[in-house]
């Protein structure tokens, strides 16, 4: 972060500047940003070690449970798992089967972690993207007209509006969404990510998930509706304030052109930004609104390895998604470097 | 400050909601002195129906009004509890962090990165599954995701205030570095991070409720979340049950936030009328 800001006189030319230079830095960029994330990992992956230690059982349990095996295997498997050593063995043995990309064994599902995981890891990433797609090109625009003209009647209205709905947890606007249109008007399904068993393929299949998509992207996604909303609007009221504004004016450009070239593209970069800080939020919350509506997400799956006690499955779920959390905000960051110029160029020079 | 503070209507809108609130969950003893638990009348008795149950029955046959008024009860608590907690943890790392500098600051930070790198509500869940549903531990779970904003906003803060003369002046006439930290720096930077704490309670209310909501509450506590699960059973036949509860929610959130809003309001005209 600390290099965002920083830069000569030379980055001013750099939009000028052959494009192997930026894929150049962008590169540089993404390096800086992978090794910055190794010891966040490193921590994420010490806390997920004491909780599984807190937690009743330990690996070869969970492995005896789902598989089976007697005693004197047991024991054999706690020896060569490196699980029958003092804390700092155990912790040594995580990080080593870790780095082979073994998560352990899930009690609930009785197959490696990782598989589950992956597994569910789709659905949920169509939740979120649409729900960030929505939010974001919606909660924008929203934020343009209300801040195009700062304390009119629309601006107000719309700001004690994004206020309101910011006050109102998904889980329950899921619950009214599904009173309004699938028992009162019957137009959504109630659950799931599609007709079970309908034998529908290509365009009639993708049309299908669509319908059972539009209650839980509209519960999840509002809330962040509300949030760009509102930062857009607040972004525009300082950009309004500042000289090129005035400077357009003085050469008589027309109101519309002013707002949206210049007011609104400076008050979206903010927002590009907050697409990488609100990804571990939606990450959390999809996992009341797929448990609402039995969507066989990342989400649900967290809520079912609580109702069944299965805490290596948990603990996995946690580490994927902050490996997940990671990879959004560098693809934030390398977006924003792409949109904005300036940033990364201290970095990519030193 | 407080005639700046009721003079905008948005900011009178939250103190009266939030005031019925406290109202509300002060009374719930004296005015619902049962158990909200416990079966009060028949099974789904609708609302309006008998006057000693107003608004009816839920699928157990306990008053929903009853569990409205208690629920505000733990709402209300666990959420200043754990915004309470967060902010506490928050500005102490922040402190150490910003004034320490060095080593220790960059520990802390990256603690930091990695909390907000989980996702909270996951962290949350992982918690209490880990270490049993109880009041207590539903604090500490919601302000285990909570606490890093403050801690960012106290350091940034810190940083900047450290270099300030009579911080030199503290060090030049021999005061402890931990005073200075404490007693001259921390008080100095809590401004921003109070501005935010109504950002942190409402936060802290809804995540309590979404953990209440999947089951993970206290179960010998009527929280609104746990009402809004227990009325999704007979939402087709009652959705009134799960709808109630809810307004109650939003309505202590929308006031939590407004009268957030009417204060940092109040206090950036005061600012600027100095």
């Amino acid at each position: 972060m600390s290099g965002r800001t920083e830069g000569g006189a030379k980055e001013r030319g750099l939009s000028f500047r052959p494009k192997s230079y930026r894929m150049n830095r962008a590169l540089r960029l993404i390096r800086r940003r992978l090794l910055g994330a190794l010891p966040v990992l490193l921590i994420v992956v010490v806390g997920s070690f004491l909780l599984l230690e807190a937690a009743p059982g330990d690996a070869v349990d969970a492995y005896a449970v789902s598989l089976g095996g007697d005693a004197g295997m047991i024991a054999a498997l706690r020896e060569a798992w490196g699980l029958d050593g003092t804390p700092f063995a155990r912790l040594t043995a995580y990080l080593w089967s870790l780095l082979h990309l073994d998560l352990g064994q899930s009690v609930a599902f009785s197959r490696p972690v990782l598989d589950v995981v992956l597994e569910r890891l789709p659905n949920t990433l169509l939740l979120m993207g649409a729900a960030t797609a929505l939010s974001f090109a919606l909660g924008s625009a929203l934020g343009i007209v209300a801040g195009s003209r700062p304390g009119s009647f629309r601006d107000r209205f719309l700001s004690i509006g994004s206020l309101a709905l910011y006050a109102v947890p998904g889980f329950w606007l899921g619950l009214v969404l599904v009173v309004i249109f699938t028992v009162q008007l019957r137009w959504l399904p109630l659950s799931g990510m599609e007709t079970i068993a309908s034998g529908k393929t290509g365009f009639g299949r993708a049309l299908d998930i669509a319908r059972h998509l539009v209650l839980p992207v509209a519960s999840l996604g509002f809330l962040y509706l509300a949030l760009y909303l509102r930062m857009m609007r607040a972004g525009m009221a300082e950009v309004w304030r500042m000289d090129f504004v005035l400077a357009g004016r003085a050469r008589g450009l027309s109101r519309s052109r002013i707002v949206l070239r210049h007011v609104a593209r400076n008050a979206l970069l903010p927002l590009v930004t907050m697409l990488g800080l609100q990804s571990a939020g939606m990450l959390g919350g999809s996992v009341v609104i797929e448990s609402l509506f039995a969507i066989p997400g990342l989400g649900r799956l967290a809520q079912e390895a609580v109702g069944a006690r299965d805490t290596p499955l948990l603990i996995g779920i946690i580490l994927v998604s902050a490996v997940l959390v990671i990879a959004v905000n560098l693809l934030v960051d390398i977006a924003y470097a792409m949109l904005d110029p300036r940033v990364g160029a201290g970095e990519a020079q030193a | 400050m407080s005639r700046l503070f009721l003079r905008s209507p948005e900011a009178v809108a939250g103190t009266i909601i939030l005031a019925l609130l406290v109202a509300m969950a002060l009374a719930a003893p004296w005015l619902f002195p049962r158990d909200p638990l416990a079966i009060a009348g028949p099974a789904m008795l609708p609302p309006f129906q008998d006057w000693t149950i107003p608004l009816g029955t839920d699928r157990l046959g306990r008053d929903v009004l009853s569990g409205l008024f208690h629920g505000a009860r733990t709402s209300l608590a666990v959420g200043l509890a754990a915004a309470a907690t967060s902010i506490v943890v928050g500005v102490l790392v922040g402190t150490i962090a910003g004034f320490a500098g060095g080593w220790v600051d960059e520990v802390l930070m990256r603690v930091t990165d990695a909390f907000q790198t989980v996702p909270g509500f996951l962290l949350a869940l992982a918690f209490v599954s880990v270490a049993g549903p109880s009041l207590g531990v539903v604090v500490v779970a919601i302000a285990l995701g909570a606490w890093t904003q403050p801690a960012r906003i106290t350091r940034a803060e810190v940083l900047s205030i450290r270099e300030r003369d009579y911080v030199a002046g503290a060090r030049v006439i021999g005061m402890h570095p931990a005073e200075i930290a404490f007693r001259e720096v921390l008080p100095n930077a809590l401004p921003p991070v109070l501005a935010l704490s109504s950002v942190i309670v409402a936060a802290a209310v809804l995540t309590e409720a979404a953990l209440s909501f999947l089951g993970l509450g206290d179960p010998n506590r009527v929280t609104w979340g746990g009402m809004i699960a227990e009325g999704r059973a007979v939402l087709r036949s009652a959705p009134f049950l799960s709808i109630v509860p809810g307004i109650a929610l939003v309505l202590t959130v929308l006031g939590v936030y407004l009268v957030g809003e009417g204060a940092v309001e109040a206090s950036a005209v005061k600012r600027g009328n100095a």
